[in-house]
């Protein structure tokens, strides 16, 4: 990890434990759909960033376009039409890469190296380590990293870990003409949100919530919802978590167990030996194995 | 499978061959992970005024290499100027898509005429296409300008339009309307939006 210009917190598939000595900041992105007008900058200027074309596709009757997140698409705006409150509501998600404290992706994926999460809070996909097994996208609790047919290798957002690394804002965040988007550390980013809950409480969304789920150990792309009691109603997980499987594929008992079969087994193989003895195979062929 | 002794010599000596090699070094390295390179380290920056809209945003232009002579600039990225005062690095999402409407290869270059009844664009030279349209706006102005309506001098040409471009300051948008209404022509508009 010599190369590297973040600290890495932790790495995938691996027990060593890389440095980590130094302190950095928490950094978060603070997404406040309240103020979002569904422009789709932040699409635009994560394809130029990253230097990402997605195909021309057809309209499927939503604004939704392209459908679908995908190899090529890291960022995208949702258009969920919803009723609340017997009022139809146009709710937009900028869907993308939450950036787990405690990511699934990471958990699941068997390649050493391939996911990394950075001491800021990155969690960062590594092309030339993955082998395209596709555990992470199953892993996900929110749906996100994208197979590609091209090299069989999983993408997502990265946070635009390429221009924070050098001290600069995400592409999103830069070119969202509303301000919608925020980017700062983690603690500034909640206390922005906590104010913006206020002004929304006065302005008749008393139900306005952070959107900073605790089941995946908080996120580091923090919402503010205006209908915060129905997190599904934006297309968003309400209890997101890393599932009990998982947990246990990559939790110290699993090991135990595994190790311990290994030995039961040998062990048997040898108590069998010992009551039984070799195998014998009668010389005239193999019609009858006698123990 | 039977094997000679010959044959056994040379897969042993193959295979010591191959692991000493390795040992000393020559195995295929493993990649290193890595953080993308920041692709704008050394570009070049220039400033300019998005083309789109009048609301004419600030926006930086970062060119490959460092305007050394031999070196031919070729735009890689564009992002919003944050010292800019109108957009302070925002960009909407035509704005942030820009890159793409340089490099278009549908982008005009150059000014294009297509006579009367002629299927074809050609290319023409600016000296051409000014002239050509100063010869035309004064045939037409010669033959419809009104100087009096009844008793009231009017001074008006009202068989022509003006379209002005978006990205204008106050002071072109100013100048654009001296120079037309100096001439009489009472339909101006500005294409300020797209």
């Amino acid at each position: 990890m010599a190369l590297m210009s973040l600290d890495v917190l932790q790495q995938s598939a691996s027990t060593s434990t890389p440095p980590q000595a130094r302190t950095t900041l928490e950094v978060a992105k603070l997404i406040d759909i309240s103020r979002c007008i569904g422009c789709k900058a932040c699409q635009s200027a994560c394809m130029e960033w990253n230097d990402l074309r997605d195909e021309v596709g057809v309209t499927e009757g939503f604004y939704t376009n392209p459908p679908d997140l995908s190899d090529q698409s890291w960022t995208l705006m949702r258009f969920n039409e919803q009723v609340i409150y017997g009022r139809l509501q146009w709710l937009i998600l900028k869907d993308g890469c939450y950036h787990c404290e405690d990511p699934g992706c990471l958990k699941a994926c068997p390649a050493p190296g391939a996911i990394l999460q950075y001491a800021n809070g990155i969690v960062d996909f590594q092309q030339e380590h993955c082998i395209g097994c596709g555990y992470c996208t199953a892993g996900c609790p929110f749906n996100v990293p994208r197979l590609s047919g091209k090299d069989s290798k999983v993408y997502k957002c990265t946070l635009c870990s390429d221009r924070i690394a050098v001290g600069l804002e995400p592409a999103c965040v830069k070119a969202c003409p509303t301000g919608a988007i925020g980017f700062g550390s983690k603690e500034d980013m909640l206390f922005q949100a906590e104010h913006r809950l206020v002004d929304l409480v006065e302005r008749g969304f008393a139900k306005a919530a952070i959107y900073d789920p605790k089941g995946v150990g908080g996120t580091h792309v923090v919402l503010v919802l205006p209908h915060g009691d129905r997190p599904e109603a934006y297309g968003l997980p309400a209890n997101p978590r890393v599932g009990p499987v998982l947990q246990a594929w990559r939790s110290g008992l699993a090991r135990a167990a595994g190790v311990a079969t290994m030995f039961a087994v040998l062990a048997a193989g040898i108590l069998h030996y010992m009551r039984h003895g070799p195998l014998e195979v009668p010389p005239e062929g193999d019609q009858e194995v006698k123990p | 499978m039977a094997v000679t002794r010959r044959q056994f010599m040379k897969v042993t000596a193959g295979g010591l061959a191959g692991t000493s090699l390795v040992a000393l070094g020559f195995s295929p390295a493993r990649a290193l992970a890595e953080v993308r390179q920041f692709k704008l380290a050394r570009t070049s920056e220039t400033r300019n005024t998005c083309p789109y809209c009048s609301v004419g945003c600030g926006i930086i232009l970062y060119g490959l290499g460092d305007k050394a002579k031999n070196a031919h600039t070729e735009i890689i990225h564009v992002e919003g100027d944050p010292d800019h005062p109108v957009n302070r690095g925002t960009l909407c999402p035509k704005g942030a898509s820009l890159l793409d409407f340089i490099h278009s290869p549908n982008r005009l270059k150059y000014p294009e005429y297509r006579g009367p009844g002629e299927t074809e664009w050609k290319r023409v030279s600016w000296d051409f296409a000014l002239s050509r349209i100063a010869r035309l706006m004064k045939d037409d102005r010669d033959k419809n300008f009104l100087q009096k309506s009844g008793d009231v001098t009017v001074n008006r040409w009202t068989s022509v339009a003006f379209l002005a471009a978006s990205a204008s300051s106050n002071e072109s948008g100013y100048m654009t309307n001296k120079v037309i209404r100096a001439m009489g022509m009472t339909a101006l508009d500005n294409q300020a939006r797209v």
